[in-house]
Order: C-alpha cells, then sequence, then structure tokens
C-alpha cells in the first residue's frame, strides 16, 4: 500500500514537472524549476498543516512533493549558470528558489494553520 | 490542447514515470533506513545531485547514454529521488539554529555533487565537455 501510494504520487509528480518545463521557456533562466519547487512547496505546506491522514501524506508529501520538487535539476542548473560565466543568474537561483519556496511553504501556514 | 501535449510527448512520459516511481520509492526507503530526517534529506539530494551531473555532463561530452536514457534516469529517476520540497520544509520546521548550516551543508554538497561529477565526466570522457546549450536540461 505505501509502495502504491508513493508510486502514483511520484509518477504524477515527476511526469508534472516534464511538462512544466515543457511549458515554460527556460533560456535565458531556469523559471521551471523555480516554479515546481515553489509550488512543490507551496502543496507540501498545505498537507503538512491540513492533513492528518497517513495515507494521503505518502501519497501528495512523499510521493507526489517529493518527485514534483528537485534539488538535483536545481544544483546543476546553478553549477551551469556559474560556468557560463552568469554568476550574477547562479547566484540568483540560489538564492531565489530558497526565498521563494520558504514564501510559498510560510503562505500555506497562513492559510491553513 | 493537454491531449495533444499527451500524445506529442508520450514516450518520454512513460519513460519519466518509471523513473519517478522508483526514485519517489528509493528516497521513502533511504529514509525509512536511516534516522535523522535532515540528514536523510542532505543525502538523497547529494547523492542525486552527483548522479544527475554524471547524466547531464556525458550528454555533453561523449553522450554514451541516450536522450531516451535520460529521460528515465535523469528526469525519471535523479529528479525525484532529490526533492526541494521537503529540503523547505526540514528549514521551516527545525530549529533556528540548526536551518542555517544546514542550508549550507545542502547547498554545498549538492553543487560539490556536481562538480565532482563534472571532474568524472571530464577525466573518463574521449571528447571534452561542450558548453552547455541553455535550457537544455
Amino acid at each position: 500500500m505505501e509502495v502504491l501510494l508513493i508510486s502514483i504520487g511520484g509518477a504524477v509528480g515527476a511526469v508534472l514537472r516534464y511538462m512544466v518545463g515543457q511549458l515554460i521557456d527556460n533560456t535565458s533562466f531556469p523559471w521551471a524549476t523555480l516554479v515546481v519547487n515553489a509550488l512543490g512547496s507551496f502543496i507540501l505546506g498545505s498537507v503538512i498543516f491540513g492533513v492528518s491522514d497517513s495515507d494521503i501524506l505518502l501519497l501528495v508529501s512523499v510521493g507526489f512533493c517529493g518527485a514534483f520538487t528537485t534539488f538535483s535539476s536545481f544544483s546543476f542548473q546553478t553549477v551551469s549558470l556559474w560556468e557560463q560565466g552568469e554568476q550574477r543568474a547562479a547566484f540568483l537561483n540560489a538564492l531565489g528558489n530558497l526565498t521563494v519556496s520558504l514564501l510559498a511553504f510560510g503562505a500555506a501556514w497562513l492559510l491553513i494553520a | 490542447m493537454l491531449r495533444r501535449q499527451l500524445i506529442r510527448h508520450g514516450e518520454a512520459i512513460v519513460l519519466i514515470t518509471l523513473g519517478g516511481i522508483v526514485g519517489a520509492n528509493l528516497r521513502y526507503a533511504v529514509g525509512a533506513a536511516a534516522g535523522d530526517a535532515l540528514l536523510v534529506t542532505l543525502l538523497v539530494n547529494t547523492l542525486g545531485s552527483f548522479g544527475l551531473g554524471l547524466l547531464l555532463f556525458d550528454a555533453r561530452a561523449d553522450e554514451i547514454l541516450t536522450k531516451r536514457l535520460r529521460y528515465v534516469f535523469g528526469t525519471g529517476f535523479f529528479a525525484s529521488f532529490t526533492t526541494y520540497s521537503t529540503f523547505v520544509a526540514d528549514i521551516a520546521l527545525t530549529a533556528p539554529e540548526l536551518a542555517v548550516p544546514y542550508i549550507i551543508a545542502s547547498y554545498a554538497s549538492g553543487f560539490g555533487g556536481v562538480l565532482v561529477s563534472r571532474k568524472i565526466v571530464a577525466k573518463t570522457s574521449k571528447t571534452a565537455i561542450q558548453p552547455p546549450t541553455p535550457g537544455d536540461d
């Protein structure tokens, strides 16, 4: 049951992340990763503060949010920007993902808790 | 709109689904096996950043792995194995004196993992690593 819930959430999260990447223009800046990380942090905050059912938590937090948001693409893109001589963009990406995602998580807390 | 997307991206979606399922479950298994939640997140994010780096630097050098395999292992597995939302929840819900060192350690080890993977690919590839095509990863 655990595996099934995490699998469904993980599959949907990964595919939706890919789709967001297809829909957003990432040529000048990795906007898509910022969007999924912020949106996923908001959804995770919403279920942490608003849901007590352990099955829904596995499905949405471990499965969906865990797979929808990503640290590896974020790391790679930050390093890529740096190697291209875009130090400012790399710095903004590192700080921006953190700030916007924390604000999104905080917004969920304000709305739900 | 969504239907056209589904038809066009069908193969990528199937491959990413497979990788995503394995990545999410393995992340959970690491968490269940290890104790400290912060350390688990840091560990999966570091390993995943290193793994994705190997894959994406290879794409810019010898390209041993095909685009299809990059969907399975990159967009699917490694991107789902690592997570940003849990990292953010950890920061928000942990003790303030832990949050800053945790952020620094996570970023240092994530970026470090990518840089180590770059060194390995550069050393083992016949072709030099080409500059990135913007928006390609």
